[in-house]
């Protein structure tokens, strides 16, 4: 890029200045520069190499891995159920939604996805879609923290933390919850959960609605993200985008509505779509689902039958503890399928639900022991991630802020 | 399933198997005409798989009781955005010549999909365009979801300074 402006005089003491000095362009020349991999601007750790001329990208080279904790190679040594611990540090800001997922995939490969009790369906539902709604608070609130807007990221953080302190209250912890079973889920919900639930979507509503006022009239914030990391639905689902960032070019896949599971064909709710593919409407498509999954929430609360919340499967579920202790069935029970795993038939299946970054896809393959010959997460946001070079070319680096921010990369589930 | 009789018509013997489990349907054909098949199958009006879904491999070296010959499969998960079905193909993948066409010409996406197989499982993927390691650094040596890489092997990076 030529500046504009007249480049700097070199005068050498003592040697006459030399007349056509003025006329000679200043030499430019594109630079490497590193972004990451531990960037303020950029929550998750992530390196990305610019090759900038000035302030406009030329090329970017994202490099990922820095989270990589073996999540394949550790889970082909655990015990199908000791995966679960696993799947919560996948995508850590919707922990229940990577349980369900995982759960599924085995039980579809153990032939029990059928008998699973609708109250554990209908709880596996609800815990889903409270992790859904923080999973874009967090998305939406970090980005626009990023973008100078602190005000916003504290009303969204402060309802993500009325969703956590109750799905803490169910799971007895915060963020790394374990809380879904094979055959259904670890606990009960409890007591007054259905009243505290509507309580905070009410508050939610009012938090969400506060904070977006802050960001779609704001002038810097739109700026920022109206056309800005722009693509079209086609090349989206070339590069394997799924998700609000795929439903942001106007492409209404969602694998809830598309191919329902668990109880989702009982609900009534629609499925946000862009129009324009940039990064507001990534913003906006985020912020439209929290409200249509706050609307599942509550339908489903109607809805929710009493019932068991586990299978009557002594070769699956765990015996109670009464038994255990009292019992020697009760005791070998416990004991084999603690330590030989719950025995998975031959096979192999790819199950896909519709994660925080869209499919969530689990590929096992079992060889009819208690672990998972190969146990294959398919990560929403790793194949969306490797999108950004294609969305910052000839673009400033300040652009890389919003648009890596919209992708929403989350290091656990791409890194795995 | 009609993507499936569509494929064993198209190509006949090419394709070396199919089954179909637990709702998903699956075809392994010959690694020499993988490319074309899978182009064959984002192409054509009936399957219009636009969307590649996942890719991945599974090393059946240890599969009970005996281990799998070849060793090695490459499982490509298409979706059809359009007819919304979905199909498995797998392509066997022999340890001493581990090596398939690459895809992206047909799925950008598959880019980085490709590098995380090379680097976990050392299959290369003939013709693309950047085959780096992606998820471990480049000084490390092995494969490590590779059956015979042992969990407890450690390669702490010691960059040495020159």
């Amino acid at each position: 890029m030529e500046s504009s402006s007249k480049p700097l005089r070199r005068v050498v003491l003592g040697q006459p200045v030399p007349a056509d000095l003025d006329d000679e362009p200043l030499p430019t020349e594109p630079m490497t520069i590193n972004m990451g991999p531990s960037h303020p601007a950029t929550h998750g750790t992530v390196r990305i190499v610019l090759l900038v001329d000035g302030e406009f990208v030329q090329d970017a080279d994202v490099q990922v891995g820095f989270l990589h904790r073996c999540f394949e190679k550790e889970s082909e040594h655990a015990t199908y159920t000791q995966v679960f611990p696993y799947t919560d540090r996948l995508n850590y800001v919707s922990p229940m939604l990577n349980n369900v997922g995982y759960a599924l995939a085995v039980e579809k490969l153990l032939g029990i996805d059928q008998q699973i009790p609708e109250r554990a369906q209908y709880i596996r539902v609800i815990v889903g879609e409270m992790s859904r709604i923080t999973d874009h608070l967090t998305c939406n609130g970090a980005s626009a923290m990023e973008l100078g807007a602190f005000t916003p990221f504290l009303y969204l953080m402060k309802a993500r933390e009325w969703l956590y302190e109750l799905l803490e209250e169910v799971s007895g912890a915060r963020l790394t919850h374990s809380y879904v079973r094979i055959g259904g889920v670890a606990a009960d919900l409890t007591a007054g959960f259905a009243d505290k639930l509507r309580a905070i979507l009410l508050k939610l509503r009012e938090a969400v609605r506060d904070a977006d006022a802050l960001l779609t009239k704001n002038k810097i914030f739109r700026l920022r993200m109206d056309d800005v990391g722009t693509i079209d639905g086609k090349t989206a689902i070339a590069w394997g985008w799924t998700g609000p960032c795929l439903r942001s070019t106007g492409v209404a896949y969602d694998v809830r509505k598309d191919h329902p599971y668990l109880t989702y064909d009982r609900f009534d709710f629609e499925v946000p779509v862009g129009s324009r593919g940039d990064n507001f409407d990534r913003y906006a498509v985020r912020m439209e689902e929290i409200q249509q999954s706050a609307k599942i929430l509550e339908q489903a609360l109607d809805q929710i039958p009493a019932g068991p919340i586990l299978l009557d499967d002594p070769q699956i579920v765990l015996p109670p503890k009464r038994e255990v202790y009292n019992t020697i069935e009760g005791m070998i029970n416990h004991f084999k399928l603690i330590i030989d795993g719950i025995r998975v038939p031959p096979g192999e299946i790819y199950s896909y639900t519709e994660g925080g970054n869209g499919e969530l896809g689990f590929y096992i393959v079992s060889d009819g022991t208690g672990r998972p010959y190969k146990c294959r997460v398919r990560p929403p946001c790793f194949t969306i991630v490797q999108t950004l070079p294609v969305l910052i070319k000839g673009r400033q680096i300040a652009d890389i802020v919003p648009t890596f921010g919209m992708l929403n990369m989350i290091g656990g589930e791409c890194d795995r | 399933m009609l993507a499936l009789e569509r494929l064993k018509e198209r190509f006949g013997p090419a394709v070396l198997h199919t089954a179909s489990a637990h709702g998903n349907e699956m075809a392994t054909v010959e690694r020499a005409r993988s490319k074309e098949i899978l182009a064959f199958l984002r192409d054509d009006a009936e399957t219009a798989f636009d969307f590649l879904s996942d890719l991945t491999a599974v090393d059946y070296v240890a599969y009970p009781p005996a281990g799998r010959e070849p060793r090695f499969e490459v499982v490509y998960q298409l979706y059809s955005t359009s007819k919304q079905h979905r199909l498995r193909v797998k392509v066997g993948v022999p340890e001493d010549h581990a090596e398939v066409a690459s895809v992206t010409e047909l799925w950008p996406g598959a880019g980085w999909l490709e590098r995380e197989v090379w680097d976990l499982y050392g299959i290369k993927f003939a013709g693309h365009p950047d085959l780096r390691r992606i998820l471990m650094y480049d000084e490390f040596v092995g494969h490590p979801l590779r059956k015979d890489y042992p969990k407890e092997k450690r390669q702490p990076l010691v960059r040495r300074s020159t």
